[in-house]
């Protein structure tokens, strides 16, 4: 069997960065392997600027941000497969691909990246009354169309979910001259950044409509309307709420899902709420040596965030081959609650970490003037004031090996939320 | 005075800015770099966008090229600069940075590719 030192699976933002990571940590025999004709991930059908200020100090569109790893990746000569997919992982690093020109190979790795990024929620999963009309997208489809091939998909739309993806395709088809009627959200608040609310809605006097949904799709060919109608606090259809639009396409941006099918073959754990494996700070997921970043890990609204986590994951796979061991006894669970809907890592070991660790999170609703606390076991080590805390951006908190050295084999770090 | 809630659109941190103007004098809250007071002030004073699109690309690999305006253009000519970007079109290759259309939409800015398209082989 062919054995490489490390092998990385997605050639998104996630796995260039893991792969400069490592090159620079020292490891030489490095494969990068990407199933798109093209590296750079979903980054090549962001064309919106916005990517980059905190790596580069420079606003970048998606493509660029996606170039200046490429060349740092092609600068250092580490080898990649384009138009290669991964097949299978097994928990002992054994990572199966296929291509046209060699067929199914397998590979033994001295550490795996998982770094395949996510997909969105399928919209056959929604369940939304009437036919299935040509015309109706989710969001992340209608941009690839729109941005990579060009095609015009529609002139009345209507967006269903305020993700990201849906805020900046509303945006992005009324520059090309479509007219968007409205963006509904079931929920009593956005899943998307602000920023973009401001300048792909407000900018362009979009009405964003929260706590409604699309109650009926008309049309057998093609979309010609759709109802929208307010929901109660249960989510539920409020009757006789309804109004009537009459479009051409209706966009779904229903939220994306780590992309974990190869993780689940493995056997290795995950983590019910981010859905992607869960991991100890060393981003090590539960399988010795494999290890996961970017949105494969959970779902990220900020590359640069995703660089960062990445390299780090590049970074300790390299040192996993130059034959680090860490004492696996000494890891303590991360626990969330009171508002808190997890945290990545998920296990923390005081005595292996770095001098710090920045543990990201997300809240379940909207909060305002709470205290964020970290806790280790009963002592308060951390108090920080939030004004406001929203489900749409992710937020983070950095904890100090020196704060976590008195910990025993029992304690437990919990991260909340308080009045 | 007049008082503005904003939000900074600078970077996706999306700070909450409070913004007041008193006659010349505009004071900036909330914001937690100097960008985002630069962005305050400008946005209550004379707001500005970058505008991001594509064109069309011939004989290139990909039938699009991704396209941004060279730096920001004022609020007001979103469409003006979008009617050149939607009437122009280029020839591969193209590389990151090329000029694709001059004085977009009479701004002085010009709108540059952002993906490099190389010719279909
Ligand atoms: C629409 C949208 C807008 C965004 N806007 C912003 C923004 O304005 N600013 C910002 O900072 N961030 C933004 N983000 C977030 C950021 O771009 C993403 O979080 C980031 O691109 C995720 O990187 P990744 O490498 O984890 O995943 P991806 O970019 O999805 O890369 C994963 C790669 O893995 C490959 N792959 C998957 N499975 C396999 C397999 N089995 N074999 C081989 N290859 C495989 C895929 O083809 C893909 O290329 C946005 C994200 C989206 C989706
Ligand atoms: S103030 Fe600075 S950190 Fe905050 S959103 Fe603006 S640019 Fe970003």
């Amino acid at each position: 069997m062919i054995r490489r030192d490390i092998v990385i699976i997605g050639g998104g933002p996630a796995g260039l960065a893991a792969a400069v990571a490592a090159y620079d940590a020292g490891s030489r025999d490095i494969l990068v392997i990407e199933r798109d004709d093209r590296l750079g991930g979903i980054l090549n059908q962001c064309i919106h600027n916005g990517f980059g200020l905190h790596t580069f100090k420079e606003e970048l569109t998606g493509p660029e941000y996606a170039d200046r790893f490429i060349s740092q990746l092609t600068d250092r000569g580490i080898e990649y497969k384009l138009d290669t997919i991964v097949t299978d992982v097994s928990d002992t690093r054994c990572v199966t691909y296929m291509n046209g020109s060699e067929g199914v190979v397998t590979i033994e790795a001295g550490a795996v990246i998982l770094a395949m990024g996510c997909r969105e929620r399928p919209r056959g999963a929604l369940g939304i009354p009437g036919f299935r009309p040509a015309g109706v997208y989710t969001a992340g489809t209608a941009q690839r169309l729109v941005n990579i091939e060009g095609k015009c998909i529609g002139k009345r739309v209507v967006i269903l979910g305020s993700g990201d993806i849906g805020l900046i395709m509303a945006r992005r088809m009324t520059l090309e001259g479509a007219k968007v009627l409205c963006v509904a959200e079931l929920m009593p608040y956005s899943g998307g950044l602000q920023r973009n609310i401001t300048q792909c809605l407000d900018d362009f006097g979009i009405p964003l409509l929260l706590s409604h949904t699309v109650s009926r799709i008309y049309g057998k060919e093609r979309v010609t309307g759709i109802d929208i109608s307010e929901v109660d606090e249960n989510r539920n259809v409020i009757p006789g709420t309804e109004i009537h639009y009459d479009c051409d396409t209706l966009l779904l941006s229903c939220g994306l899902l780590p992309e974990n099918e190869l993780t689940r073959q493995a056997g290795i754990s995950i983590d019910r709420v981010t859905g992607g494996p869960d991991v100890r700070d060393d981003l090590e997921t539960s399988a010795e040596g494999i290890f996961a970043c970017g949105n494969v890990l959970h779902v990220h609204d900020l590359v640069d965030y995703v660089s960062q986590e990445a390299s780090r994951a590049g970074q300790m796979a390299s040192e996993f081959v130059s034959g680090r061991k860490r004492d696996h006894l000494s890891y303590l669970k991360v626990e969330t609650s009171g508002g808190i809907r997890y945290s990545v890592p998920q296990y923390i070991s005081p005595k292996e970490m770095e001098d710090s660790i920045t543990v990201r999170f997300r809240v379940d609703k909207v909060y305002r003037d709470r205290k964020l606390c970290v806790y280790l076991g009963t002592t308060k080590l951390r108090e920080q004031r939030k004004n406001i805390v929203k489900p749409g951006e992710m937020e983070q908190v950095v904890l100090l090996k020196k704060d976590l050295g008195s910990a025993s084999g029992t304690d437990t770090i919990r991260i909340c939320l308080e009045d | 005075m007049e008082e503005y809630n904003l939000t900074c659109i600078r970077c996706p941190m999306g700070c909450a800015l409070r913004v007041s103007v008193a006659g010349d004098e505009v004071t900036v809250t909330g914001n937690t770099c100097p960008r985002g007071a630069d962005y305050g002030r400008q946005e209550v004073t004379a707001p500005v966008r970058t505008v991001t699109s594509t064109v069309p690309v011939t004989g290139g690999q990909i039938p699009v090229v991704s396209v941004k305006t060279a730096g920001d253009v004022p609020k007001d000519s979103i469409f003006d600069v979008m009617r050149d970007i939607r009437s122009a079109s280029v020839t591969a290759p193209v590389k990151i940075g090329d000029v694709i259309v001059r004085n977009a939409g009479g701004t002085g800015t010009d709108v540059i590719a952002t993906k490099a398209v190389g010719i279909k082989d």
